[in-house]
């Protein structure tokens, strides 16, 4: 199914297959990711969105094997990152980086910036000798938006910002081919994200970046990437290309996602899909449709049987056994980034 | 005659470091059933702005506030809450002004019901005694559409989902029937779904009782919405003050501007506008960060950001000048500014 998924030819650069995390007792676990296949090809941004608990996190932690998958695989170019040995698992991790959500958590306090980003390629054998390394970390802060001057400082120096900057230099320090950037926006004022954004975007070109980006801010996600896995209770709900999705969105979740994420327009009326309720617990999840407690067009049918992730034509894809569901129409009169 | 009006209100904290000036000459009023917006980003003063009006900031030799927060109760009078004495503040503390925060968790005792709270606030004020008080609490915990309310009376905090807990501080704000309602960040911490039920549920109760809002928030699109006055803080002053359509519609100071335009919406709707989709694929950025509070510009604290800067924003703080009628904006170039929206339009 996750081939099929893609409309472009050639081999995707990531696989996941059947991906599955439960935490907690076998006897009832958390059932954070339950069954989470996708793909992303070379050059792509693929958005991961859901609100909190839908298992985004995680599934960008499983990817690059912070966490183990409970089962089912991750494949990068074909190979299973899931049986790698650990010492092939880390020659691998100078392709696969991440960017974390909390600049001031994910920077050690006690190290220089020099150090932070040295230690990466003094682990991966890269730019070897003091002058290469201090040479090349000059390289990353510039390309960054720093300064070189700014390496021997420590993080607290920083603003938010800039420190967000460091954590996009630390993982470009080993030239990966895929990079996690997991919510690296959520923890700066809307003047910082817009600069981050840019560097991101900027970086993605210059660099042929593949991204798995995961937000739950929806304006970013439409700006930022090509194509959209949108979850629920850790399960995916929907998948479709970015100005698809945006302009007509099939699954009842996602429709009620845009309906009450509010835009910065006061002319324009939010048409309101008001959900009822609180996400359900993961450890105890709805039987059939996760979604359906909470669905307005839930029937009979959805709690018997879980709905498959259905081709629905057009590289889009929704877990939704109703075809009956109105499609509302886009509040602007065209998808942004059809015609570019 | 205004819900509340504030005039001149500084306070500062002198600290070891030196005189901070969290909130500088900030001016601004709320309409009765109306609701204004306090927005900007972290630091720029707005929370402490409403805990100096709630009088709940320690009163040490280290804060310094001045400036008045004119208040015109139920009764129809009108009260300084700055002067006010401590009893009288007590009195309409929780009472006619009520308050509600970012962190639901947080802001909830965790060791009383949920129900008791909400008694203990109705028993003081309004002099119910305990049945009485608790029987108010479960028709409030109704009110704010909480399933199984009776149920619910008896539990904790912790046993609450984000969402039910942020509707307990509402239900809790609203138990005596305020008429001014201060919400701290009140949806920050919660997902766009429940903040949308949320945000409903204070337009509601608006509607029902007419009381006024003032409503703190770094998300612009929520104030798009939910707002029908808006007051943009930058560095603890208030920069640029509108209603709610001419604000967004055409804002004229340089930072608002800055503002609006690097929000990835918005840059879609200029790419719609101006027919060419995607053809520039960069958001504008406000460059640069905010002035450390020790050490602010000397003129205006938005130049060293500002694309429209000239020597003479350096020299001093510009006045927070009139533009139009219920406008006021705090930049010597707000002509230029005009014409810029103009264009850019």
């Amino acid at each position: 199914m996750s081939a099929a998924q893609n409309p472009s030819k050639g081999a995707p650069l990531i696989e996941v297959k059947n991906l599955q995390r439960y935490f907690g007792a076998a006897a009832k676990p958390v059932r954070a990711v339950d069954d989470v296949s996708f793909s992303i090809q070379p050059g792509e941004t693929l958005g991961l969105v859901g609100e909190s608990g839908s298992g985004k996190s995680t599934i960008g932690r499983t990817l690059l094997r912070l966490i183990e998958a409970t089962s089912g695989q991750v494949l990068y170019r074909g190979e299973d990152l899931g049986t790698a040995s650990s010492g092939r698992m880390r020659a691998l991790r100078s392709k696969l980086q991440m960017i974390f959500q909390d600049p001031y958590a994910s920077l050690n306090p006690k190290m220089r910036v020099k150090d932070i980003l040295g230690e990466a390629l003094q682990v991966h054998g890269l730019a070897k000798g003091k002058e290469a390394r201090d040479k090349r970390i000059a390289e990353l802060l510039e390309l960054v938006g720093l300064r070189a001057e700014h390496a021997g400082r420590y993080p607290h120096e920083f603003s938010g910002g800039q420190r967000q900057r460091i954590g996009v230099a630390r993982a470009l320090a080993v030239e990966p081919e895929f990079i996690v950037a997991d919510e690296p926006l959520s923890a700066l004022d809307v003047s910082i994200q817009a600069q981050v954004v840019n560097l991101l975007c900027d970086l993605r070109d210059r660099l042929s970046l593949t991204m798995l980006f995961i937000s739950h801010d929806l304006d970013v996600v439409e700006y930022l990437c090509d194509r959209v896995v949108v979850l629920y209770l850790g399960r995916v709900m929907e998948v479709a290309p970015t100005a698809e999705l945006f302009a007509r969105p099939l699954h009842p979740y996602t429709q009620a996602l845009l309906a009450a994420s509010p835009k910065p327009d006061p002319e324009l009326k939010n048409e309101r899909i008001a959900l009822k309720g609180d996400i359900p617990s993961p450890v105890n999840p709805p039987s059939g449709c996760v979604f359906r407690t909470r669905c307005p067009y839930a029937i009979e049918a959805c709690s018997t049987a879980r709905p498959e992730l259905r081709d629905m034509g057009h590289s889009r894809f929704k877990a939704c056994i109703r075809d009956d569901i109105p499609v509302p129409v886009a509040a602007s009169p065209a998808p942004a980034r059809m015609a570019a | 005659m205004n819900r509340l009006e504030v005039r001149h209100l500084s306070t500062f904290f002198d600290t070891d470091e030196g005189l901070i000036r969290s909130v500088a000459d900030v001016s601004f009023s709320i309409r009765p059933g109306k609701t204004t917006a306090l927005v900007g980003e972290s630091g720029s003063g707005k929370s402490v702005t409403s805990l100096t009006l709630m009088r709940l900031l320690s009163r040490t030799a280290s804060t310094q506030v001045s400036g008045e927060a004119m208040f015109t109760n139920r009764a129809g009078q009108t009260l300084d809450l700055l002067s006010l004495p401590e009893a009288g503040m007590r009195r309409i503390r929780g009472n006619e002004i009520a308050m509600i925060f970012q962190e639901p968790m947080t802001s909830l005792n965790p060791v009383f019901t949920v129900g008791e709270q909400i008694a203990e606030s109705v028993r003081l004020h309004m002099g119910l005694d305990r049945a009485a008080a608790l029987a108010h609490a479960l028709r409030m915990l109704e009110l704010v559409e909480i399933p199984a309310a009776a149920q619910r009376l008896n539990e904790y905090p912790h046993q609450l989902s984000g969402g039910m807990r942020q509707r307990v501080m509402i239900a809790l704000a609203m138990a005596c029937n305020p008429t001014l309602l201060i919400a701290d960040e009140p949806t920050t911490a919660l997902d766009v779904t429940i903040q949308a039920q949320i945000l409903e549920l204070m337009r509601r109760l608006q509607a029902e009782t007419g009381m006024s809002i003032l409503f703190i928030t770094h998300n612009l699109g929520v104030v798009a919405h939910h707002a029908d006055d808006v007051a943009v803080m930058y560095a603890g002053r208030i920069v640029e003050a509108a209603p709610v359509r001419e604000l967004f519609a055409q804002p004229r100071h340089p930072y608002t501007q800055g503002l609006l335009a690097c929000l990835p919406a918005q840059q879609r709707k200029r790419e719609l506008a101006g027919g060419q989709v995607g053809a520039n694929r960069r958001l504008y950025a406000i460059r640069g960060q905010v002035s450390s509070p020790l050490a602010p510009p000397p003129g205006c604290a938005f130049e060293p950001r500002c694309d429209l800067a000239i020597p003479l924003c350096r020299e001093a703080m510009p006045a927070l000048l009139a533009a139009g009628p219920n406008r006021a904006v705090r930049c010597i170039r707000v002509e230029e500014t005009a014409i810029a929206t103009v264009e850019a339009a």
